[in-house]
């Protein structure tokens, strides 16, 4: 089992965008992942719906886990990816409602 | 559209509530509801109940297809509605939701419950984290619809897409519906709840799109049924025939007319009058800026707030001011800072429990507990005011005393914005106008919250529209109040309700003294062709006829039999 720990650095937290591109890779990857809050129950982190449903706010901190071959490889992978902004170059987009 | 054919099929009326004047002819295509199934609706394999490995694979199969079919919608789309259909199939192809479904049908639970089961799961974990994730449970919903949709062959539910150009029928449409209409093809909005200052109608108004709402038994209606949308007569037609398709032809034709004349506002006999269109974001700035309007009379900054977690920062405002003056290029623009609450609640400013959120702490009043709101916005502007070397207007929502326009004015004139106002929308505000007016340099009337107050009638009530109606003689006295305590201070007094896109009132708020009028972009030919053709006396002489008449509906057929005959023949009232 390798483990990592890593600040959310995405302003938005890990909701929206930032979530999908996350669960993306960790697709991408092809290796088992969970990820976990602090003192908190590790989900899949392959699943959008569940990495969402954690609810990770900018500045803290989620650790993930895999296990077997390409593990090290895929989590410095998505460690690198956690602490970039993934918000940065466009911001959420502005809904077009009015009253 | 289909050629006019001979037919034998009865013609049926709907009524309902009309959305500004235009008129359309073309084919329904309606909003599919959620199918509504029993939680134990076997799966059904060529007329028979399929065996649970079949079914295992109808639904893995109903999961890709839905995702697929997302994915395809989203790729054709642009902008916003790009994102909210690309993110909604990455949860119908969530590789967690499917495999728990699958794992309950194995386990020998019915589909439609083992879907609702997994999807309940999820939806729950949302709403208590709250915020943004209790706002995306509708998209959840969404795909456990289109999910369970496919798996048992219903029709798809949400809106269609549209290979023609259609008349959307929908029993109410959520804006997550209408961000996902492919405008292209919306020929008309028809929906069977709703009200005629609901969000539907103000996005038909800005679109220019023919509108009615509150049309009972619309979804009822056929896909593909042939119907006339008027929303003149506040109709909706099965079948039309060649002469009510005539009429609405040469509407269109004098829609074009009225169109053709780009002049500034004004009264036959020249008194100015600035027509002026009411924006949401600097997109919007950029597509008003190409049409015949003196400026921008209401630029909603709420836009630039919804949806987020937390308020946008100075830097991000001032560039989305910066965008919307350069895009008027020196044009007068009117921007009212945040009107948050009541029906517009944000994150992080509204307050928990308000009992009674029309009548609490929204608009201005956010000032007391959010001072830092208003600072950064004013703040913002300022800057924005330097970026563009263009000099804005700004004004303050739901101001209720003088002291409130006294310490607004300071606020802004402190962060250097020299034309500084309030909006009357409390009857309070406009019973005691001239205080107001001497602490401001103009006011603007937002007549849908003034009658909202002056009447007692919450807005979002459809079913007391009557009530609401701007010819209330008793909104209308209120506007004559403070429009005279404006040519008393020799002040801009300004309308940027729903109510100065109705041709026939915009010349009684003239004839009461009003020197602007901002509406959606759309209704500005209409309302210049009235005004061209009347002189100042005579919208004088109406605004006397409104005041003293005992009935909204008075009011109006009294203004209607004083309208010169060519105006009322092409502006069909």
């Amino acid at each position: 089992m390798v483990q990592r720990t890593v600040v959310v650095a995405s302003r938005v937290g890990l909701h929206a965008r930032p979530a999908m591109l996350f669960t993306q890779a960790v697709a991408a990857s092809g290796v088992p992942v969970t990820i976990a809050r602090p003192g908190g129950d590790p989900v899949d982190a392959g699943s959008i719906l569940f990495v969402m449903s954690l609810g990770v706010p900018h500045g803290e901190e989620v650790t993930l886990a895999a296990d077997g071959e390409g593990a090290d490889a895929a989590l410095d992978e998505l460690v690198a990816l956690l602490a970039t902004d993934l918000d940065a170059e466009d911001a959420p987009a502005s809904p077009g409602g009015a009253s | 559209m289909t050629a006019p054919t001979a037919h034998t099929v009865e013609q049926r009326v709907l009524h309902g509530v009309g959305v500004g004047r235009r008129g359309i002819v073309g084919p329904v295509a309606q909003v599919q509801p959620a199918p509504h199934v029993p939680a134990d609706a076997p799966l059904l394999v060529d007329g028979v109940p399929a065996d649970a490995q079949t079914t295992r694979k109808v639904v893995d199969r109903a999961f890709t297809d839905v995702a697929d079919g997302l994915r395809d919608q989203s790729s054709r789309a642009t902008g916003t509605v790009k994102d909210v259909l690309a993110a909604t199939a990455q949860m119908a192809d969530d590789k967690a939701l499917r495999s728990q479904v699958l794992a309950k049908i194995a386990a020998g639970e019915p589909v439609v419950a083992a879907v609702d089961g997994v999807v309940q799961m999820f939806a729950t974990m949302f709403e208590q984290a709250g915020g943004y994730l209790a706002e995306r449970v509708t998209d959840l919903r969404s795909v456990r619809d289109r999910v369970v949709a496919r798996a048992l062959g219903l029709p798809a539910p949400g809106v269609p897409e549209l290979h023609r150009p259609s008349v959307v029928v929908a029993r109410d449409l959520a804006p997550a519906d209408t961000a996902a209409l492919d405008l292209a093809n919306v020929l008309a909005i028809v929906t069977e709840l709703g009200g005629p200052t609901g969000h539907t109608a103000i996005i038909a108004g800005q679109l220019g799109l023919p509108c009615v709402v509150r049309v009972g038994g619309a979804t009822a209606l056929a896909d593909g049924t042939e119907v006339a949308v008027d929303a003149a007569a506040g109709t909706v037609t099965t079948d039309p025939d060649a002469a009510q398709r005539a009429d609405l032809d040469r509407r269109a034709g004098v829609e074009q007319a009225l169109t053709a004349d780009t002049a500034p506002g004004g009264t036959a006999d020249g008194r100015p009058v600035q027509l002026l269109a009411n924006i949401g974001t600097a997109e919007d700035a950029e597509r008003v800026a190409v049409g015949a309007v003196e400026g921008v009379g209401l630029f909603r900054t709420e836009v630039l707030f919804l949806e987020r977690a937390t308020a946008p920062d100075e830097e991000d405002q001032a560039a989305v001011y910066a965008r919307t003056l350069k895009a008027l290029g020196g044009r007068k623009v009117v921007v009212r800072t945040l009107d948050a609450g009541a029906d517009k609640p944000l994150a992080f400013a509204t307050q928990p429990d308000e009992e009674n959120p029309a009548l609490g702490v929204r608009g201005y009043r956010l000032v007391r507990t959010h001072p830092e709101l208003l600072e950064t916005q004013l703040a913002a502007l300022g800057r924005a005011q330097s970026q563009a070397e263009a000099t804005p207007w700004v004004m303050a929502p739901m101001i209720a005393t003088a002291a409130e326009a006294r310490a607004f004015a300071a606020r802004a004139r402190a962060h250097g914005i020299a034309k500084v106002g309030v909006m009357i929308e409390v009857p309070a505000a406009a019973l005691r106008a001239g205080e107001i007016l001497a602490e401001v340099d103009f006011v603007s009337l937002g007549t849908n919250d003034l009658a909202q107050y002056a009447m007692a009638t919450d807005r979002l009530r459809g079913e007391l529209a009557d009530l609401l109606d701007p010819w209330q003689p008793a909104v209308l006295d209120l506007v004559d109040a403070t429009a005279r305590a404006g040519v008393q201070a020799h002040k801009p007094v300004g309308v940027c309700g729903e109510s100065a896109s109705d041709p026939v009132l915009a010349l009684v708020l003239v004839g009461l003294g009003v020197t602007s009028l901002s509406m959606s972009a759309g209704a500005v030919p209409a309302v210049r062709y009235a005004l061209r053709h009347h002189t100042a006396a005579q919208c004088h002489t109406m605004a006397a006829a409104a005041l003293a008449a005992e009935s909204a509906v008075a009011a109006r057929q009294a203004v209607v039999d004083l309208l010169v005959p060519d105006v009322r023949e092409t502006l069909g009232v």
